[in-house]
C-alpha cells in the first residue's frame, strides 16, 4: 500500500481539504493510506518533520479510477465540523467521506462512532460560535480627528479567544448586528473588520489590546444589582460561563464579592424589623377609602345587568373561563336571538358570536335580509366552557346546572329588553327558554307563541349554527344549511311586518 | 440631591431583578444589513452573562420607575415598602439600552414600571421608549414590554407594534392567592388583557388571502409569572393554573418564580430561603408538558399532596408509578413513548428515531448520544439488552434517589 502524506495549513477549513479529499476518493485511495499533517505542527512517529508537499502530486501523479459524489447533508455535516481545531479532524472527515461510499446513510446514524465524533465537533463549533456572539465586548476608541465632516461612523474594538476556526462563519453575525459602526474583533487565530460596506478578514494572530472605553463601571453597577442574593448557584453560572471565558469579561470580577456577600445580605433582609409605611403609601391607601361609585341597579338598565352578570360566581365556571359574555344589541330590540355558550374566540374576546359558528349565523341573516344590528345577541351561559387538550380548548356543551345557574341572567334580559320574538339556537338555548319538556329533532325550524295578550311573545326554534358547522358539506349539511336560512327568512318577515 | 444615572441605575434594575423572564428568543430572524442600523435577532435568543444567581442576562431588565400606587405584599416596590424610590425618564433609557447594546452586553431591552398616577400614563411611557428605540434610533435588537392590564387598547397595539415580546404577570397560582396579596389586581382583568393580546397576536401571523401581512403585532407572543411559595397553592394548584395559560392565551412561556425575601419585606409574608429546588422541578414538569406530550394532570396524579417528588425529577417520578407501560424496545416504541424514557431527551430521540431506520439501536450506542446508560437501563430494551425484573424492583426508586446525607449537628 501506497502511503501519501497530506499537509494542511493548522488553520484549514473544509475547501482546502475537499480539494484532496477529493483527489484520494477519486483514486479509491484507502483512509489507512492517507497521512493527514498539520504544517509546521506536526511531527512522524519518530519525531522528525517530514517533508511537506509532496503528496498530493504523487497522489495526483496516479491515475483517476472512479467519479465521486456526496450527499448535501454528508457535506453539511463535513463542513460544519472542518473549522474545529482537533488536528485529527481531517483524517476523520476523510474516513467518513469514505465510508459514505459504501453507505449513504450513514450520517444519519449518530450512534456510529465516526458520526458520532463529527456531530460532537459540530456541536463543539456551534457553540464556540454562540459563546462569541455572547461574550464579545466591544469598547470604544477615539474616531481621529479630520477638519470639515461630520457624522463620523463610531469605532469599537474587541478582543475574543475563539476554541475554533470560526471567525468566517461568525463574522456575518457581528457585521448584521453592528452595522452603523466600525468595529475590529481581535483574536489569537485571527481578526475580522467591518468598516460598513466591507467584511474583512485576517489569518494573522493578533495580540491582546489594552481595552477601556470608561463604560465598563455603568455596566458592573448593572450585573451587580441585578444579582439576587437569596439564589446564590454558583454550579449553574458555571456551567453557562466557563471559567476560561472570565478573564475578558469584566463583570466576572465581582462575582467573588457578590457570592461572600450574599448570605449577610440575606441575613439583614431576615432581620429587618418592620418599619412604618412611608407617607405616600397612606395617602393613596386613605384616598381608597373613599366610598366606591354606587353600583347600577341591574332591573333598569343593560349596562347595570352585563356588570353583574360580569362578576357572576354562580357556578364554576367562571374560574377557567376568560370572562362573562354578555349579550349585545338594542336595549329595545324585537327580536332576541338566544345560542349556547360563548365559544373559545368569544371567551377572548369577550363579544357574542364573533367566532366561526358567529359568523355562519351573520353570513346567514346577510343573506336573508336581516340587519344584524336590530337584534339583541345573547347566549343561555355567559361563561365559556371547555375542556383542555394539550394548548387547546376543546368546547362542552354546558350541564343542566350551568344551564340553571344562568338562568336568572337569560330572564333579566328578556325583561328589560321585551323582544316579541326569541330564537333560540340550538339544545341548549331551547332548554333554558322552554324547560326540558321539547326534543330539538321535533321542534328544529317551528315557531309557536308563548303568554297572551300584551305578554304574548313568537317564539323560533333553530339549529345552532356551530352544529351546522360540524355537519360538513355532505347531504344532510346542506338540507339542514337550507333549513336554517329558510328560518331565516322569518326573521326579516317579521321585523317587516309592523306593529307586531 | 438629584441621584446619578449610575445610583438610579442600580435601583431600578435591583428593583426588577424578581421578574424571572429573560428570553430574547421566539421572536424571528432580522437583522440591520439593509437598513444600515443597529441590532439583529437570531430567533433563538443569546445570554451574555450569568450571575452567580445562575440566571443569565440576556435583555436591559429595568423599571422606568419603581414608584407604584399597588400594595402588593410579595413585590420589593409596593407602596408600603421603604425602599429607595427613583425613575428613569425614556431618553436614558434609550440611551442606557444602546450604549449597552453597542458593546455587545445586551440582546435588548426588557421593560416594566411600577404603576403612576394612571395605567394609561404608566404604559404611554413604555411605549415612548419602544417606539423612540425603533423609529428614531433604527433598533432592530429584542424589546420585551410590560403590558398593564387596564391600559387603553391603542397603547397595546402601539406596544405590540413595536415590541417583540409582551407579558402581564398572573403573579398568583389562584384567584384568591391574588386577592389576598395583591389587593389592587383584578385576576379578571388580567385574563381580558391576555385574552385581547392572544387575539392580536393571532391576528398578526395570518396573511390575508392576496398573501399580504397582517400588522406586526408581538412577534414573539406573550408570556406570564407566576411566584410559587409566596402563598399556599400547591403544584398541582400552579400546573392547572399553567395548563389554562397555555391553552387558553397561547403563552409562549409561564415563568415560576420562587419567592425570595425581599428588603423591608411585608409582614404577611415569611422570610425564608427561596424553594429553589420547587421552582426547579416546576420548570422541568412544565418542559415536560411543553416538548415531551406529558398533561399537567400526569405528572401529579401519583401524588397524594399534590406537590411534585423533591428528590427526583417529574418524568422519573411519573415512569416509576407507570412501570407497567416499561420496558420500552428502543428500536419498535413511538416516538411519544420513548419521550416517555426517563433519562432520554428530545434530541437523543430524534437521533434514536433516524439511526434506526438504518441500523439496530443498542444499548451501548446510546453513551454516544450523551444518555446516561444508568438512568434509561430499567426502562428500555434493545438486542442484547432486557432490563428482566430490573423494572420491578421494588427499591428502584432507590437506586436514583440522591445518597441520604447526614445532618449536620450545629
Amino acid at each position: 500500500m501506497t502511503r501519501y502524506v497530506l499537509t494542511l495549513e493548522d488553520n484549514a477549513d473544509f475547501e482546502p481539504w475537499r480539494e484532496m479529499a477529493r483527489a484520494a476518493l477519486q483514486r479509491a485511495v484507502l483512509p489507512e493510506a492517507l497521512d493527514w499533517r498539520i504544517r509546521g505542527g506536526e511531527t512522524d512517529l519518530f519525531g522528525q518533520i517530514t517533508d511537506n508537499g509532496d503528496g498530493l502530486e504523487a497522489l495526483t501523479a496516479v491515475p483517476v479510477v472512479k467519479t465521486v459524489t456526496l450527499r448535501a447533508s454528508c457535506l453539511a455535516l463535513l463542513r460544519d465540523m472542518l473549522c474545529h481545531s482537533d488536528p485529527a479532524r481531517f483524517a476523520l472527515a476523510y474516513r467518513i467521506a469514505w465510508r459514505v461510499q459504501g453507505n449513504p446513510h450513514l450520517p444519519e446514524v449518530a450512534t456510529d462512532a465516526d458520526i458520532a465524533r463529527a456531530r460532537q465537533m459540530v456541536r463543539q463549533n456551534r457553540q464556540d460560535c454562540h459563546k462569541m456572539m455572547a461574550f464579545v465586548r466591544f469598547r470604544e476608541q477615539p474616531v481621529p480627528q479630520r477638519e470639515g465632516q461630520g457624522g463620523e461612523r463610531r469605532r469599537f474594538l474587541a478582543w475574543f479567544e475563539p476554541q475554533h476556526h470560526i471567525l468566517e462563519r461568525i463574522a456575518p453575525f457581528f457585521a448584521k448586528r453592528f452595522t452603523d459602526m466600525d468595529w475590529i474583533i481581535l483574536t489569537p487565530r485571527g481578526s475580522i473588520c467591518w468598516d460598513g460596506k466591507d467584511l474583512a478578514y485576517s489569518s494573522e494572530p493578533c495580540e491582546q489590546p489594552e481595552l477601556d472605553d470608561g463604560f465598563g463601571e455603568l455596566w458592573d453597577t448593572y450585573y451587580a444589582s441585578t444579582f439576587n442574593p437569596a439564589r446564590v448557584r454558583t454550579k449553574a453560572m458555571r456551567r453557562e460561563m466557563p471559567g476560561r471565558y472570565w478573564k475578558n469579561l469584566p463583570e466576572t470580577r465581582l462575582i467573588p464579592q457578590l457570592v461572600a456577600g450574599a448570605e449577610v445580605r440575606v441575613r439583614t433582609m431576615a432581620e429587618q424589623e418592620l418599619q412604618p409605611a412611608p407617607a405616600f403609601h397612606e395617602r393613596l391607601r386613605s384616598r381608597e377609602q373613599l366610598p366606591a361609585e354606587p353600583m347600577l341597579d341591574t332591573t333598569e338598565t343593560l349596562e347595570g345587568l352585563a356588570a353583574q352578570i360580569r362578576t357572576c360566581t354562580a357556578c364554576p365556571l367562571h374560574c377557567s373561563a376568560t370572562q362573562a359574555v354578555v349579550g349585545e344589541g338594542p336595549a329595545d330590540a324585537r327580536i332576541m336571538v338566544v345560542g349556547e355558550q360563548p365559544g373559545d374566540q368569544e371567551d377572548l374576546a369577550g363579544r357574542p358570536f364573533v367566532g366561526p359558528a358567529g359568523q355562519l349565523l351573520h353570513k346567514a341573516l346577510g343573506e336573508a335580509g336581516v340587519d344584524r344590528g336590530a337584534l339583541y345577541l345573547t347566549n343561555a351561559v355567559k361563561h365559556f366552557r371547555f375542556r383542555l387538550q394539550g394548548r387547546r380548548r376543546i368546547h362542552q356543551s354546558p350541564d343542566v346546572g350551568h344551564v340553571a345557574a344562568c338562568r336568572p341572567w337569560l330572564e333579566q334580559e328578556i325583561a328589560l329588553v321585551r323582544p316579541k320574538l326569541i330564537v333560540s339556537l340550538g339544545a341548549t338555548a331551547l332548554r333554558a327558554l322552554d324547560g326540558p319538556g321539547m326534543a330539538m329533532a321535533d321542534v328544529r325550524g317551528t315557531s309557536w307563541t308563548v303568554g297572551t295578550g300584551e305578554n304574548a311573545v313568537r317564539r323560533l326554534a333553530l339549529a345552532h349554527p356551530s352544529w351546522l358547522l360540524r355537519l360538513g358539506e355532505g347531504a344532510q349539511g346542506n338540507a339542514e344549511r337550507r333549513n336554517f336560512s329558510k328560518g331565516l327568512t322569518r326573521l326579516r318577515e317579521f321585523l317587516d311586518q309592523p306593529g307586531t | 440631591m438629584k441621584k446619578s444615572l449610575s445610583q438610579r441605575l442600580a435601583i431600578l434594575s435591583d428593583a426588577a431583578k424578581y421578574d424571572a423572564s429573560c428570553a430574547s428568543s421566539g421572536s424571528g430572524r432580522r437583522d440591520s444589513a439593509k437598513s444600515g442600523g443597529l441590532g439583529s435577532t437570531t430567533g433563538n435568543g443569546i445570554c451574555h452573562a450569568y450571575t452567580p444567581d445562575g440566571r443569565c442576562v440576556s435583555l436591559l431588565k429595568i423599571l422606568l420607575t419603581n414608584f407604584c400606587v399597588y400594595d402588593c405584599a410579595y413585590c420589593i416596590n409596593r407602596s408600603s415598602s421603604n425602599v429607595e424610590r427613583a425613575r428613569f425618564t425614556p431618553e436614558e433609557v434609550v440611551w442606557l439600552t444602546l450604549e449597552f447594546y453597542r458593546r455587545n452586553c445586551i440582546e435588548g431591552l426588557f421593560l416594566s414600571s411600577g404603576i403612576i398616577r394612571s395605567s394609561d400614563h404608566t404604559m404611554e411611557q413604555l411605549v415612548q421608549v419602544a417606539r423612540d428605540l425603533r423609529l428614531k434610533h433604527g433598533f432592530r435588537g429584542y424589546i420585551h414590554l410590560k403590558t398593564i392590564p387596564d391600559a387603553s387598547p391603542r397603547l397595546l397595539e402601539e406596544a405590540g407594534r413595536y415590541a417583540d415580546r409582551l407579558s402581564i404577570n398572573v403573579e398568583m397560582p389562584t384567584v384568591a392567592g391574588l386577592e389576598q396579596y395583591a389587593p389592587q389586581k383584578k385576576a379578571g382583568g388580567i385574563r381580558q388583557a391576555m385574552g385581547e393580546m392572544r387575539l392580536k397576536i393571532d391576528a398578526g401571523k395570518e396573511r390575508s388571502h392576496t398573501g399580504r401581512r397582517a400588522e406586526r403585532f408581538s412577534p414573539g407572543g406573550q408570556s406570564t409569572q407566576m411566584i410559587v411559595g409566596a402563598d399556599a397553592a400547591s403544584d398541582q394548584d400552579i400546573l392547572a393554573s399553567s395548563a389554562n395559560l397555555y391553552g387558553s392565551y397561547g403563552l409562549r412561556r409561564v415563568y415560576y418564580s420562587a419567592f425570595s425575601p425581599i428588603p423591608d419585606a411585608s409582614a404577611l409574608l415569611p422570610a425564608k430561603s427561596p424553594p429553589l429546588q420547587r421552582e426547579h422541578r416546576l420548570y422541568q414538569a412544565d418542559w415536560l408538558f411543553r416538548f415531551y406530550g406529558f398533561a399537567f394532570g400526569e405528572l401529579t396524579a401519583g401524588r397524594a399532596d399534590g406537590m411534585l417528588d423533591l428528590e427526583l425529577d417529574p418524568k422519573l417520578a411519573w415512569a416509576l408509578d407507570n412501570r407497567a407501560l416499561f420496558p420500552v424496545d428502543l428500536n419498535r416504541a413511538s416516538k411519544e413513548m420513548l419521550l416517555r424514557v426517563p433519562g432520554l431527551g428530545v434530541k437523543a430521540v430524534a437521533a434514536i428515531l433516524r439511526a434506526r431506520r438504518h441500523q439496530a439501536v443498542r444499548l451501548e450506542d446510546l453513551a454516544r448520544l450523551n444518555v446516561s446508560i444508568r438512568k434509561v437501563r430499567p426502562f428500555v430494551q434493545t438486542p442484547g439488552w432486557s432490563p428482566a425484573r430490573l423494572t420491578d424492583r421494588h427499591d428502584l426508586r432507590s437506586l436514583f434517589s440522591p445518597a441520604p446525607q447526614q445532618m449536620s449537628l450545629l
